[in-house]
């Protein structure tokens, strides 16, 4: 094993114990809904939905860094450059990670002042992380940066897979310096602060799980690596020529001009078709491989991200993407319905198939299978489902009576909340949102616990 | 350009479509024109919505009445700028306005606001959606009564530093121990935010006359 690859198990722990953070405080903040008056004054709706949402961007940056720092030493054949600065830089960004989540904790909000904004918390979602912890941020990405291409460097090699990695990572961190500024004129603000959001989870980071699902294929499948990059390419191709204007979707409702109905509207319509691209791609290797894997987990997590993404992302975007549509969906529980299932679709599916890649890696067999994973990829699914399905009803009866019939005062909000559709919505995800966490725990025993030796399936695996 | 593979499909035109290289060729011309296209758009974009821009107030509009009406050649509600209205009854000039906005602007943020209320529909959906606060017609019909405030700003500024002493509902807004100087910038915001030209959104604003 690589040196880097023991980096990246500490990654994936890092990642797997905030996954676990994230989930908790998700299913807090589902419960102020049902008990608005718990913690009142004491513990704010908005810190727990805070500390939900950046431990959800943080995890995944960890996983994708330590999916990366796995595959890169794999891919050049030669060991990642700087890797004592790596490992330093892996507890620097633990500490980072910790000071804030306390001080969130028991500071939660400060005054009006550019103290508050260094120190305590900048109050931009996803990005509320104070100042000095974004720098923080910034510079482990850069060794990260650093890492990566000093080994392309030296190895004096480089995949087509790996250069389109490399060149995300510049987008990717450029949109991150996103995460600083505070303009007082909030249509701007907002404008800018779509750039880091959109941009990654619709463009950067669909890029780079594109080259995850790669780099996976060929290792549980054998896919061949000509054809892996040439749905590469596509997948790219599509999603930043959709993607990138498709930004426009975000600016229907901001103050800017008009001409963004049409255009964030068009473009971002046809996000889907990248997205439904790698669901044809997954069903076709897998059926030029006839279902044969050496990695059963990892193997079925691949297949459930081709799906989740294009279903949260592609079909659950489509259905509000359109201005018509959106000026009633807008800001309502069927946003969250999307995030969710989106996130999950896309990306926690994505990275939970590479953790089984480690996970056979680690324990030497040839052949991964067994009982619990199916328990845990069962209950997540089922719960994710039930969850993005009652958020929808939810949202929809806002969308309704909120919005189209009440015209968004605060009266037809809290009408909207009363509704009975509302309720039942929130009880299905506080319902669900259960059994998805013990999909949690089940996927925690399983990654912890030794695998069974289970006999290899008749046909054996052709080599990649 | 025929590279050995598994599975060949001759392209058309002697193009190999099977041929990584061609995907990529396919893929970087794409993605820069597609930059280059939303670098043009932006930049527009930011003279529409900088300050003083055709669809962003400047901050001293603070001073005028602000309503949101429906506009038959466009179609949709749009914020219409009215006669002087001075905010707490005083004229500010625009730096004055300024500062007081940029103050409300810090408010906002430092206390995360938006990860409980929406603002142009866009952050967290526990509370009411911020856009067009300044309007809401639960200022003179529920909150001036309760705080006793002959006016809606001072309604506002009460509720703001007290939200957990005037709640309309279960789900109340808990105290976030504003100063009066930050409740009064926060309103000054607020009354900026709604004459901002959304393109209509909220469709509808205070047009039905819902009771609890
Ligand atoms: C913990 C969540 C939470 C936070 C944080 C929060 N609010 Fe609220 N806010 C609410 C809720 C819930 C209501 C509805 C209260 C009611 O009707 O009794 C509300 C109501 C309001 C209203 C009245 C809305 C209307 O249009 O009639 C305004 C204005 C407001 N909040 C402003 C703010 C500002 C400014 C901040 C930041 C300084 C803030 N809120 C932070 C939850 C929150
Ligand atoms: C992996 C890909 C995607 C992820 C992770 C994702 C995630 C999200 C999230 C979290 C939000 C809420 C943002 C917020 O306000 O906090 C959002 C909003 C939105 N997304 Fe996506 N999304 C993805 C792809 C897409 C696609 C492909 C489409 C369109 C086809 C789309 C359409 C939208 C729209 C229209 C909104 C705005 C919702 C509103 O008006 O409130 N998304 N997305
Ligand atoms: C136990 C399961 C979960 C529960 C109960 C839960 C609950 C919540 C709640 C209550 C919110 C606040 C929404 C609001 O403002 O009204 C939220 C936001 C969010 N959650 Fe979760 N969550 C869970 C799991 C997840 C998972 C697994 C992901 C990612 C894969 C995720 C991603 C998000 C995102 C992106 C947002 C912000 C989206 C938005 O506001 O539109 N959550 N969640
Ligand atoms: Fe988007």
């Amino acid at each position: 094993m690589y040196r880097s690859q023991k980096l990246s198990l500490r990654y994936f722990t890092a990642a797997i114990v905030l996954f676990g953070v994230m989930i908790l405080f998700g299913l807090l903040s589902a419960l102020y809904y049902l008990y608005p008056s718990m913690l009142f004054n004491v513990f704010n709706f908005s810190t727990s939905k805070i500390l939900h949402i950046d431990t959800l961007v943080i995890w995944l940056l960890m996983a994708f860094m330590g999916a990366v720092y796995w595959y890169l030493p794999k891919e050049l054949g030669h060991e990642v450059v700087g890797m004592r600065l790596a490992e330093i830089t892996f507890w620097v960004f633990c500490a980072v990670v910790a000071v804030v989540a306390l001080v969130f904790v028991f500071v939660q909000y400060g005054s009006a002042n550019e103290f508050t904004l260094w120190f305590i918390n900048q109050g931009r979602k996803y990005v509320e992380a104070p100042r000095w912890a974004t720098i923080g941020v910034v510079a482990v990405m850069l060794v990260f940066a650093y890492n990566v291409i000093g080994t392309a460097v030296k190895a004096r090699r480089m995949t087509g897979i790996m250069w389109v990695l490399v060149l995300d990572l510049i987008p990717l961190l450029i949109v991150y310096l996103d995460a600083f500024p505070a303009p007082t004129n909030m249509s701007v603000d907002l404008y800018w602060w779509w750039w880091l959001v959109h941009m990654w989870v619709e463009s950067t980071w669909e890029v780079l799980i594109g080259c995850v699902m790669a780099l996976v294929l060929m290792d549980v499948m054998g896919t061949s690596r000509r054809i892996v990059e040439a749905w590469l390419y596509i997948e790219v191709m599509l999603v930043l020529g959709a993607g990138i204007l498709g930004l426009g979707h975000h600016y229907f409702w901001i103050g800017t001009p008009r001409y963004w109905l049409g255009i964030g509207g068009f473009f971002s319509a046809l996000e889907p078709l990248p997205l439904l691209g790698m669901v044809i791609h997954s069903i076709y290797d897998a059926g030029m491989h006839r279902m044969k894997t050496a990695n059963r987990p990892a193997f079925y997590w691949i297949t459930a991200e081709a799906f989740g993404n294009f279903i949260g992302a592609g079909v659950w975007g489509f259905m509000m993407t359109l201005p018509q549509i959106n000026l009633f969906s807008h800001g309502t529980q069927w946003t969250v319905s999307h995030g969710h299932f989106a996130f999950y679709g896309a990306y926690v599916c994505g990275v939970l198939a590479v953790f089984y890649v480690a996970k056979q890696k680690t324990a030497g067999t040839e052949f991964l299978d067994g009982r619990a994973w199916k328990w845990s990829f069962g209950l997540f699914n089922f719960g994710m489902i039930g969850m993005v399905m009652g958020l929808l009803i939810a949202g929809m009866a806002q969308a309704f009576y909120g919005r189209a019939i009440g015209g968004s005062t605060l009266m037809a909000f809290t009408q909207a909340s009363e509704n009975p559709w509302f309720i039942a919505g929130m009880y299905a995800r506080m319902g669900f949102g259960v059994i998805f966490a013990l999909g949690y725990v089940v996927l925690v025993y399983d990654l912890l616990t030794a695998p069974r030796r289970v006999p290899a399936p008749q046909t054996p695996m052709e080599p990649a | 350009m025929k590279v050995e593979g598994a599975t060949t499909h001759e392209g058309r035109a002697g193009l190999d479509m099977t041929d990584p290289r061609f995907w990529r060729a396919g893929a970087i011309s794409t993605t820069l024109v597609m930059l280059v296209v939303l670098a043009f758009l932006s930049v527009d974009s930011m003279r529409v919505i900088s300050v003083g821009g055709a669809h962003v107030p400047r901050y001293d509009v603070v001073n005028r009445h602000i309503g949101y009406q429906y506009d038959w050649s466009r179609r949709e509600d749009v914020p219409v700028i009215g006669a002087p209205e001075p905010l707490f009854g005083r004229t500010l000039t625009e730096a004055q306005a300024t500062a007081l906005v940029r103050e409300g602007k810090l408010v906002i943020q430092s206390r995360a606001c938006m990860d409980c209320h929406t603002f142009f529909g866009n952050g967290a959906y526990y509370g009411p959606d911020l856009t067009k606060s300044w309007l809401d017609p639960a200022w003179p019909q529920i909150w001036m009564p309760m705080t006793g405030k002959p006016t809606r700003e001072e309604a506002m500024v009460a509720f703001l530093m007290n939200p957990d002493q005037y709640p309309t509902w279960t789900r109340a807004m808990p105290n976030l121990h504003l100063t009066e100087r930050e409740a009064r910038a926060t309103v000054a915001y607020l009354k900026w935010m709604s004459a901002v030209d959304t393109n209509g959104f909220p469709a509808n604003f205070g047009k039905t006359q819902t009771q609890q």
